[in-house]
Order: C-alpha cells, then sequence, then structure tokens
C-alpha cells in the first residue's frame, strides 16, 4: 500500500490530482463550518462586491458571500458526483460481469442493446431521465448514474473477459485453489484496479454533467449553493460583476481538473510497466 | 471487407434504432403529460378531452400505439407538433441541417487543431512543448461548454465586441455573417473534443513509435520525417478516426447546450423546448434523429476505417 502510494505520488499527475482531490473532499466535509459567513444570509449594502476585504471572494447579487456559498456547496456537489458515479457503476457492473458470464449468445445480444443505447448522447439521456422524474438534486443523481451504465457496463465486461483468460487464474484453478479464493485474491484486484481509474475520470464527468443540468434548470433548484446553479445564475449579471459567474466556474474546472489527473496517476501507479 | 460484413453493420443500425424507439417511446409514455389536456387547454370538459383521446388512438392499448408511431416513422411521418400544430419532421429535419452545420466546422476545426497538437506533443515527449499540450488539454477537459460560453460571450462578443455574442444566420443567406456567427459556438462545442482527441493522438503515436518496426526504419537509414508521415502516422491516425466517431456522441450533446446558450435554431434547441414544453413527439422524433445520426457516423467510420486499413478482415 505505501509502495503504491509512493508509485501514485511519484508522478506529477498523481501528486497534483491527489492533492487537489483531498483538498475538494476536505472543502466537502468541513465547508459548512468553514465558512467566514452564512452562505444564504442576503445583505442590501453589500451587493457585487467585489473580491477582497470582508468578502474574500466578493459578493453576489444578493449580497451574499460567494467563498461561503462555494465552500458549503462543495458538499452536495461533490457528494453527488460521487454517488452518481458508484451508481452508475455498480449497475454498469451488474450488466457488464453478467454479459461476461453468460457469454455467447446472450452476451453478443446484451452487448449490442448495450452499444444501442449508447446512441443517445449522456447528456440527452441525463435530460430524458429528469423529465421523466422531475427537476430535482436526487433525480438528477438517477439520471447521471443511468446515462453512465452502458459506458460503464462495457468496459467491466471487457476487463472481466480479459482477466477470466489470465494465466495466472488458470494456474490457481489448476493448483486447486476454491473458486472464492480465486475470485477474492486473483481476479478482483485485477478487476478493480483498471475500474477505479475509469471511475476517478468520470467522476469529473459527472461534476461536469450535473453542472451543466442544473445550469439547464433541471438539477438543483434555487437557492441551493450548487456550483453549476451559482453560474447559470450569474449569467445574468455578468456585467454588473463577473466575479459571481468565475469563481463557481473556477472551483468546478479545478474539481474537474484535480479527477482527471488523479485518474491518470492511479493509472500509471497501477500500471508499473510504462 | 466483405458484403456480409456491411449488410451486418446495416442491420446493426436498424437494431440500435429499434432499441432507442422503444426507450424513448417507454420514457415518453410514463411522461406525466396529457397530450389532449396540453391540445385543449386546462379547462377542456371531460367529454371533449375524451373524444379527442379516442380520435388520437390515446386510448389504445400501448403496443398499438408503438406500432402506428413506428408505422408512420417509416414512412416518414413524425407526427405533429403539441405546441405548434406543424408537423415534427420537417422542421426537425431543417434544424438538424442547422446543427449539422455547426457540427461539421467543429469537427473540422477540432481535427485541424488536435491533430497537430497530439503529433507535436508525441514527437518532443517529456519536453516543454509536449507539458504544455498536456497542461492545455487537462484545462480543456475541465470546462464544462456552459462555462467556456459564458465566458467567450462575456470577453469577445460583449466587452470587445469583435463577434455576435449570439443568433444564427444561415451561410446560404448570408455567409460572412453566418459564418461571423459560427465562430464562437464552433471553438466553445469543440473545446473538450480538442483536448479529447489531441491526447488520444498523441498516446497512440508515442505507442507507434515505440514499435519494432519503427525501430527497424530507423536501422534502414530512413530520415526521420519520411519514419513519422510513412510509416508512424499512418498507423496511429488509424485509430483516431474510430476515436472521433465516438466522440460524435459527445458532440450532439455538446450542441444541446451550445444551442440553448447562441440560440442556434438547431435541432437540440428543438429539444430542449420540447422537453420542458413536454411535447412528446418532438421528443421522440428529436432523440431518434439524434441517434440515427449517431449510429450513421459510426457505421461511416467504421467502413472509411476498413477500406484505409486492408489489414482488417471483418467476417
Amino acid at each position: 500500500m505505501t509502495d503504491f502510494l509512493r508509485r501514485l505520488l511519484a508522478t506529477p499527475q498523481g501528486l497534483i490530482g491527489s492533492l487537489v482531490v483531498v483538498l475538494v473532499l476536505f472543502a466537502a466535509l468541513t465547508g459548512a463550518w468553514l465558512a467566514p459567513h452564512d452562505p444564504d444570509a442576503m445583505a442590501a449594502l453589500a451587493r457585487y462586491k467585489a473580491p477582497g476585504g470582508d468578502y474574500l471572494l466578493g459578493t453576489d447579487q444578493y449580497g451574499r458571500d460567494i467563498l461561503s456559498r462555494i465552500l458549503s456547496g462543495a458538499r452536495s456537489t461533490v457528494t453527488m458526483a460521487l454517488l452518481a458515479t458508484l451508481l452508475g457503476t455498480l449497475l454498469g457492473a451488474v450488466v457488464g460481469t453478467g454479459s461476461a458470464y453468460l457469454g455467447g449468445r446472450w452476451d453478443e445480444a446484451i452487448m449490442r442493446t448495450v452499444d444501442a443505447v449508447m446512441a443517445i448522447p449522456s447528456l440527452l439521456m441525463a435530460l430524458l431521465v429528469v423529465s421523466l422524474l422531475g427537476a430535482s438534486g436526487a433525480n438528477a443523481l438517477l439520471a447521471v448514474a443511468i446515462a453512465f451504465m452502458p459506458g460503464m457496463a462495457r468496459i467491466t465486461r471487457a476487463v472481466a473477459l480479459t482477466v477470466r483468460k489470465q494465466d495466472y487464474v488458470s494456474a490457481a484453478v489448476a493448483r486447486g485453489e476454491g473458486s472464492l479464493y480465486i475470485v477474492l485474491r486473483e481476479m478482483l484486484p485485477n478487476v478493480i484496479a483498471p475500474i477505479v481509474v475509469e471511475m476517478t475520470i468520470r467522476v469529473s464527468f459527472a461534476v461536469m454533467l450535473f453542472a451543466t443540468l442544473s445550469f439547464l434548470g433541471l438539477g438543483a433548484q434555487p437557492p441551493a449553493a450548487d456550483w453549476g446553479l451559482m453560474v447559470s445564475e450569474a449569467r445574468q449579471y455578468l456585467h454588473r460583476s463577473p466575479w459571481i459567474l468565475i469563481w463557481p466556474s473556477v472551483v468546478i474546472a479545478i474539481t474537474a481538473i484535480g479527477f482527471n489527473l488523479l485518474g491518470d496517476g492511479l493509472r500509471d501507479a497501477l500500471n508499473p510497466r510504462t | 471487407m466483405s458484403a456480409s460484413y456491411i449488410l451486418k453493420r446495416i442491420a446493426l443500425i436498424f437494431y440500435t434504432l429499434f432499441i432507442v424507439s422503444l426507450l424513448v417511446f417507454g420514457i415518453t409514455q410514463v411522461l406525466p403529460a396529457d397530450a389532449a389536456v396540453m391540445m385543449l387547454g386546462e379547462n377542456a370538459t371531460a367529454e371533449a378531452l375524451e373524444a379527442l383521446r379516442n380520435s388520437m388512438g390515446l386510448n389504445d392499448p400501448i403496443w398499438m400505439q408503438y406500432l402506428r408511431w413506428t408505422g408512420g416513422v417509416v414512412q416518414g411521418d413524425f407526427g405533429t407538433s403539441l405546441r405548434t400544430g406543424q408537423p415534427v419532421g420537417p422542421a426537425l429535419f431543417s434544424a438538424l441541417g442547422t446543427s449539422l452545420t455547426l457540427a461539421v466546422f467543429s469537427l473540422t476545426f477540432m481535427l485541424a487543431l488536435a491533430l497537430p497538437m497530439g503529433v507535436v506533443a508525441a514527437i518532443q515527449r517529456g519536453k516543454a512543448t509536449d507539458l504544455f499540450v498536456s497542461f492545455l488539454s487537462y484545462i480543456g477537459v475541465a470546462l464544462p461548454e456552459f462555462v467556456t460560453a459564458t465566458l467567450a460571450v462575456l470577453f469577445i462578443a460583449d466587452w470587445w465586441g469583435i463577434l455576435p455574442p449570439a443568433g444564427y444566420v444561415p451561410l446560404s443567406q448570408n455567409p460572412v455573417e453566418g459564418l461571423r456567427h459560427l465562430v464562437l459556438p464552433v471553438v466553445v462545442v469543440s473545446i473538450i473534443m480538442i483536448a479529447h482527441v489531441s491526447r488520444m493522438v498523441r498516446s497512440e503515436l508515442v505507442d507507434v513509435l515505440h514499435t519494432d518496426y519503427i525501430r527497424a526504419a530507423h536501422l534502414k537509414g530512413l530520415s526521420r520525417g519520411r519514419i513519422l508521415l510513412r510509416h508512424g502516422l499512418r498507423n496511429a491516425l488509424l485509430p483516431a478516426i474510430t476515436i472521433v466517431a465516438l466522440d460524435v456522441g459527445y458532440l450532439l450533446g455538446g450542441v444541446i447546450v451550445v444551442e440553448e446558450i447562441f440560440s442556434i435554431p438547431g435541432i437540440g434547441r428543438a429539444l430542449m423546448a420540447a422537453i420542458q414544453a413536454r411535447d412528446l413527439p418532438v421528443i421522440q422524433a428529436g432523440v431518434l434523429i439524434m441517434a440515427a445520426t449517431y449510429s450513421i457516423v459510426n457505421f461511416a467510420a467504421d467502413l472509411f476505417y476498413a477500406w484505409l486499413d486492408k489489414r482488417i478482415q471483418y467476417d
């Protein structure tokens, strides 16, 4: 484990990615307490303040402190992205490993159907699911998970198929190991690595997808301190104070970059050949 | 490439459209929207609503409604919009034309930037240029379209006033104004794809440059430029075709956001409006047309790939 961590932190992607992700997770856990102001407190006299002084990142159109809103919004944004990715991966893994296990014609039929579903762009799929269930944060979570499902199904299937054919699995079978040992000690570690890499990169995609849904009015609803929603609401006041828009955009980008870098770092660390 | 492979691929397109039609029909059936109420208004009498439902076939079993819908689609009849009362097909296909203009310009712009970026990064692997390209691509991948679009409008359109902030002028009507209106949407929708494709090209080319046949070419004494062009690029760019075709799915999603922000009357904007108004026939037709576009592009890419790479023998 320490060996793995050292390899991860040795690459620039792994190092920067881990730092950013740890920072983002820290903000998600403690952001609500760290916030210097009440994120929902409006102040008529402190509207459109530029960054500086009492308000480190300035204030928005209602005089709410932008830093506090970003910090308190971190929890819902990050939790939603993590949960949606996890749920999408679980759903996809069931379909993908099931398909690999059944094999033959069933495998062919299931994978062609998965390909067919992928012909609908993820964003459009998420839009359809949200309009079906109603616009809310929880429904957006389900929508993103469903949109991720076909892609994750393909990946888990491919991974499960290659691992099953590996020599070390055959060797374990020849040694007479029990199925539980083979699945847990030989197959699982090798299945998990590529899936964890893919999930990490998908989290950044999920953050952006949620932000886009909120932006289109189909995710978080006002007055929630959701990052995508903050950008969406700020567009009207762009000319009064661009800061209202720029800060949440920067935070979305940093979070997405962090998870992307961490994913690439994990890939290198888990795959020592290259 | 055999005839049976092509037939199999075409059959796959129809299977895809069949699955998508089932999905989208299922979703729109469950959507809490009553077509009769939408057409007659909230104050219509129960008898009038019932009569309209009967005449529209809304009281028939679901499988009958599905067969009637797909039967119409096969004959080119996509139904009537609940919102405008106009036939769905012609309106959506003209919107698709607008979106495809945007998409083709975006793909061209993306390739013109992403290919050289990926190649230069691969050749200069580990040097400053490579790091700069990957730095740019990390940023590019992390910016959602609505953020880049808003910033582009703020800086380029509003502050500097170089380009129009929104709107669409058909190229056939006024080519100069049409292009000016397309610049910002094209750039915005391309950014994520540029980042993605340049990274893919870089890693493909890095892999190819480490193969035995490249080493053999070096030992044969071929010039570096010749090796890169004749051996490296040919083999590295082939997989890029497939990646670009798969990215078209992403492009179609991005088009929805960009059309919404820049007020471009394309299929993405028509779909957003239909989803907000619960205009079921337009949603059904729009999703089906988008899926068909994606399938056909991927089919064309597979054929192109197989034609370029004669080693591939599909069965």
